[in-house]
C-alpha cells in the first residue's frame, strides 16, 4: 500500500489500493460506537451475503459478509462490536483493537476502515476518530443519520471536517441508502482524499473530548435540536404510572403472541414431521437404516426444528423492541425490580424469552455488557419453564391428578417453582461467585426510530441459521447415539428388548441413584433419553410401554401408574422443573461463555437441585 | 477527575460530602459536573459517555421511584442508578435549597 505523501494534489490518489480485480478480496472493517447505526450500514453494504460466528476463544460475535463494488470487485466486510474507545478493557474492545491492529491470527489486518459516527452527536462521537485514524489504515469517516441531522436543523462543513481530520468524510443515511455511493467510491479508491494531517497524541478522555470539540467547531458543526418525538414518547413510556402499565402490556403481548400465535404453528410443524415421517416410512425399505433415519434423525431433529417458528417470533419481537429504542426504556423500568435479586434491567428480556426456549434466551443475553450479570442471567435462564417441559407436565399432571379443576393450578405452580428457584439462584450467585465489582450500570437511551424491514429480516435470518445449524449438528449427533444405544446389542439379527439394550442397561445401572426418588429403571431410561431434550421422555416411555404416545395417551398415563406412586410423580415433575435436560442449552452456554466451566457448573448445580427436590417430594408424599 | 477507590455501598445520600451530587438534581434541574468519585475504569467509562468535569448535566425522566434516572449530557441521554449518580459531584447552577 503506497502512501503518496508528497503529492497532496493528486485527487484520485488510491485511498484503498486493490492490485487487481481477480486477487483475493480485500478486508474492510466497520467500526463505531454503540447506537451509531453501524450494523444497519453493514447490512446495507452486504445484504444477504453474511455469516455470523463467534471470534474463536471469546464470546464476541463476529459478523462477516461480502460486499460488491459497482464494478463487481468483491470485498470482505467485518462488522466489529460497538465501542467507545480503543483502549482494550472489555472483551468487545479487545477484539476490536486486535482486529484493527492485525494482532488476531484468525482475522487479517483490514485494508480499510469505515468509521461510523452518529452525525446528530458528532462532537462526542469524534472522540473515537483520533485513535482509529492514528492506526494509519485508510479510513473513511461515515457520518450516519444524515436524515435526522437535516430534519432537526443540524449542519456542518464537510470539507472543513475532512481537512481537519486528514481523512475523507461521507454523510450518509444507512437506513435510507442515502450517500452509500460515496462509500463505494472510497472503497474503489476514487474518492478524493484530503491532505494527511498530523493528529495530536491524546492521553486521556478529557483531552480527547477537547480535541473532538475543537474539530467539531472548526467544521462549523451545529448540533441538531433535541429530538422532539423522542422527548414526547418518553413522557409516555417513562410516565410514573403509564410507563409500567405499558411495559406490562408489552410483556403480556409478547408472551401471548409466542404461545397463542406460535404454539399452534409449533404443533402444526410437529404434525408435519409426524406425517412426513409416516409417509417416508411407507416409501423406504424396512431396514435398520430406515429405522435410524425415521425414529432417530427425523423425529429427533424434528422435535427441535418444530420450535423454529416460535423462536423466530420471539426474535422478531425483540428485534422490533430493540431497533425502535423501546428496549432501553424497558430495561430502565425493569432495572429496580431486577436489582433486588442482584441482576439488572437488561437481564429482563432474556429471562422472558426463556419461557419459550432457553437457547434463544441465552443468545439474547448478548445485550448485557456486564459480563458477570450476563453469566448470572445465562445460568438462571434454564429454570424458566420452557416449552419443552410442557409436554412432560401435561402428560404427568392429568395422569395423577384426575380432578380437572386442580390441573391448571398445578401447572401454574410448576411455572412459579421454576421462577422462584431462578430468583433464589440469582441471589446466591450474585452475592458470591458472580458478585459484580463496582462496575456501574450505564444505559444509553437511543432516539426512537422506526425499525426497518431489512434489518429485522436479516436478524431473523441470522438467528434461524444459528438455530438450524445447531439442530443439524449437536442434536443430530445426540439422537443418533441414543438410537444406537437402544438398538444394540443385536440379538439373533433383531434389535434387543428395551431392557436388554444398551439404553436399558444404562437405565438399570442408574436405578440405584434414582430409586430414592421413587423412579425405577424404565423411568431411568426416560431420564437418560430426556438428557438430549426434555420432551423425549414422553416418546421414550411410549416406546417402552409399546404404545404410540400420541394416539393412546390415556393408556400411557395409566401405564405410568405402574411405575410411579403419586409421590414419585410429584418427584418426577420437580425433577423436570429443575434439571438441565437439554443438550442444546448446554451447547449454547458453552458457546456463549467460551468454555466448559459454566455449562458444567450449571449442569451439576441443576442436577443436584433436581435430585434433592425430587427426593424431598417423594419422601414427603410417598 | 478523582480516582479515589472508595468502597461502595455507603449509606444514604445525606452522608455525602459538602458538594452536591447528581442525586440532588430533580427533573429539569441542570448543574455543572465537578468530578467523579469512582475507581479509574468506571470514571473513564462515564467520561467516555460525556460525563466530563465542566460539562452541563440536566436531570431527565426516571424509572418509577426515581431510580435509575436519565441524565442529558453532551448530546446524549444516559441512565444512571442512584448508587452511581451519588458518586458524580456537581456544582449547582441555581442556588436554593431543594429538599423533599
Amino acid at each position: 500500500m503506497s502512501q503518496c505523501k508528497d503529492c497532496s494534489s493528486c485527487g484520485a490518489a488510491a485511498v484503498v489500493e486493490f492490485s487487481s480485480p481477480t486477487s483475493t478480496p480485500k478486508t474492510v472493517a466497520v467500526i463505531g460506537p454503540p447506537n451509531c447505526g453501524k450494523t444497519t450500514l453493514f447490512n446495507r453494504l452486504t445484504g444477504l451475503r453474511q455469516k455470523v460466528a463467534n471470534f474463536p476463544g471469546v464470546t464476541v460475535e463476529q459478523h462477516t459478509g461480502m460486499a460488491e463494488l459497482p464494478d463487481g470487485r468483491p470485498l470482505r466486510m467485518i462488522d466489529l462490536p460497538g465501542i467507545y474507545s480503543l483502549q482494550p478493557r472489555s472483551e468487545d474492545e479487545q477484539v476490536a483493537h486486535d482486529v484493527l491492529t492485525g494482532s488476531r491470527a484468525d482475522t487479517p489486518r483490514p485494508d480499510a476502515i469505515l468509521l461510523v459516527l452518529d452525525s446528530t452527536n458528532l462532537s462526542r462521537q469524534l472522540m473515537l476518530a483520533a485513535p482509529i485514524l492514528s492506526l494509519g489504515t485508510p479510513t473513511l469517516i461515515v457520518l450516519n443519520f444524515a436524515d435526522d441531522l437535516r430534519s432537526r436543523a443540524g449542519k456542518l462543513d464537510m470539507a472543513a471536517l475532512s481537512a481537519e481530520l486528514g481523512a475523507p468524510v461521507a454523510l450518509v443515511s444507512a437506513r435510507q441508502g442515502e450517500g452509500i455511493e460515496q462509500i463505494h467510491e472510497f472503497l474503489a479508491g476514487t474518492l478524493p482524499k484530503p491532505a494527511p494531517k498530523q493528529l495530536p497524541v491524546l492521553q486521556d478522555v478529557p483531552q480527547c473530548r477537547e480535541w473532538a470539540g475543537r474539530v467539531g467547531s472548526e467544521a462549523k458543526y451545529r448540533a441538531p435540536i433535541p429530538p422532539r418525538w423522542t422527548r414526547r414518547l418518553d413522557r409516555i413510556f417513562l410516565h410514573p404510572l403509564a410507563g409500567p402499565l405499558i411495559f406490562l402490556a408489552v410483556l403480556a403481548g409478547v408472551f401471548e403472541a409466542i404461545f397463542v400465535a406460535g404454539g399452534p404453528v409449533t404443533d402444526w410443524m410437529q404434525g408435519l414431521f409426524d406425517q412426513s415421517g409416516k409417509w417416508l416410512a411407507t416409501m423406504l425399505p424396512h431396514s435398520w437404516l430406515t429405522s435410524l433415519l425415521l425414529q432417530g434423525v427425523w423425529s429427533g431433529v424434528g422435535s427441535v426444528v418444530k420450535f423454529l417458528p416460535q423462536v423466530l417470533l420471539l426474535f422478531l419481537f425483540i428485534g422490533i423492541l430493540e431497533d425502535s429504542g423501546y428496549l432501553a426504556r424497558a430495561a430502565l423500568i425493569a432495572d429496580r425490580t431486577m436489582a433486588r435479586v442482584g441482576l439488572q434491567g437488561k437481564s429482563f428480556i432474556p429471562l422472558l424469552s426463556a419461557y419459550a426456549c432457553a437457547v434463544p434466551a441465552i443468545m439474547a443475553t448478548r445485550t448485557i455488557e456486564n459480563k458477570r450479570d450476563r453469566t448470572a442471567t445465562i445460568l438462571i435462564a434454564p429454570f424458566m419453564t420452557c416449552s419443552a417441559r410442557l409436554p412432560v407436565y401435561t402428560l404427568i399432571i392429568p395422569a395423577f391428578l384426575p380432578n380437572r379443576a386442580l390441573q391448571a393450578p398445578a401447572l401454574l405452580g410448576l411455572y412459579l417453582l421454576g421462577f422462584v428457584v431462578a430468583v433464589a439462584t440469582a441471589r446466591i450467585l450474585k452475592s458470591s461467585v458472580l458478585k459484580s465489582g463496582r462496575s456501574p450500570f450505564l444505559l444509553e437511551m437511543p432516539s426512537y426510530r422506526w425499525p426497518t424491514v431489512q434489518s429485522l429480516g436479516l436478524r431473523l435470518l441470522d438467528r434461524a441459521k444459528v438455530f438450524l445449524r445447531r439442530a443439524g449438528t449437536v442434536i443430530l449427533l445426540a439422537v443418533v447415539v441414543l438410537w444406537v444405544a437402544s438398538n444394540l446389542p443385536i440379538q439373533n439379527g433383531h434389535p434387543p428388548k428395551i431392557e436388554n439394550s444398551l439404553a436399558g442397561t444404562m437405565g438399570r445401572t442408574i436405578e440405584p441413584a434414582i430409586k430414592p426418588l421413587g423412579f425405577n429403571w424404565r423411568i431411568g431410561i426416560g431420564l437418560v433419553m430426556s438428557l438430549v431434550q426434555r420432551e423425549a421422555i414422553v416418546a421414550t416411555m411410549g416406546t417402552i410401554y409399546g404404545m404410540d404416545p400420541e394416539s393412546q395417551k390415556m393408556d400411557l398415563q395409566k401405564a405410568l401408574h405402574r411405575d410411579l406412586t403419586p409421590g414419585g410423580a410429584v418427584a418426577l415433575l420437580i425433577f423436570f422443573a429443575f434439571a438441565m435436560q437439554c443438550f442444546s442449552t448446554v451447547a449454547v452456554v458453552r458457546r456463549e461463555t467460551a468454555g466448559w466451566k459454566w455449562p458444567a457448573f450449571q449442569f451439576a448445580y441443576m442436577g443436584v437441585l433436581a435430585w434433592l427436590g425430587a427426593f424431598v417430594a417423594f419422601h414427603l408424599i410417598g | 477527575m478523582q480516582l479515589s477507590g472508595n468502597s461502595i455501598g455507603q449509606p444514604g445520600p445525606e452522608a455525602a460530602s459538602v458538594l452536591a451530587t447528581l442525586v440532588d438534581l430533580r427533573r429539569g434541574d441542570a448543574a455543572i459536573l465537578e468530578g467523579i468519585d469512582l475507581p479509574g475504569e468506571d470514571a473513564r467509562r462515564l467520561m467516555e459517555l460525556g460525563f466530563l468535569p465542566g460539562t452541563r448535566v440536566t436531570a431527565g425522566l426516571s424509572a418509577p421511584g426515581g431510580d435509575p434516572r436519565v441524565f442529558q449530557v453532551d448530546g446524549s441521554e444516559i441512565a444512571l442508578r442512584r448508587e452511581t449518580a451519588r458518586r458524580v459531584k456537581i456544582r449547582r447552577e441555581k442556588k436554593g435549597p431543594k429538599h423533599k
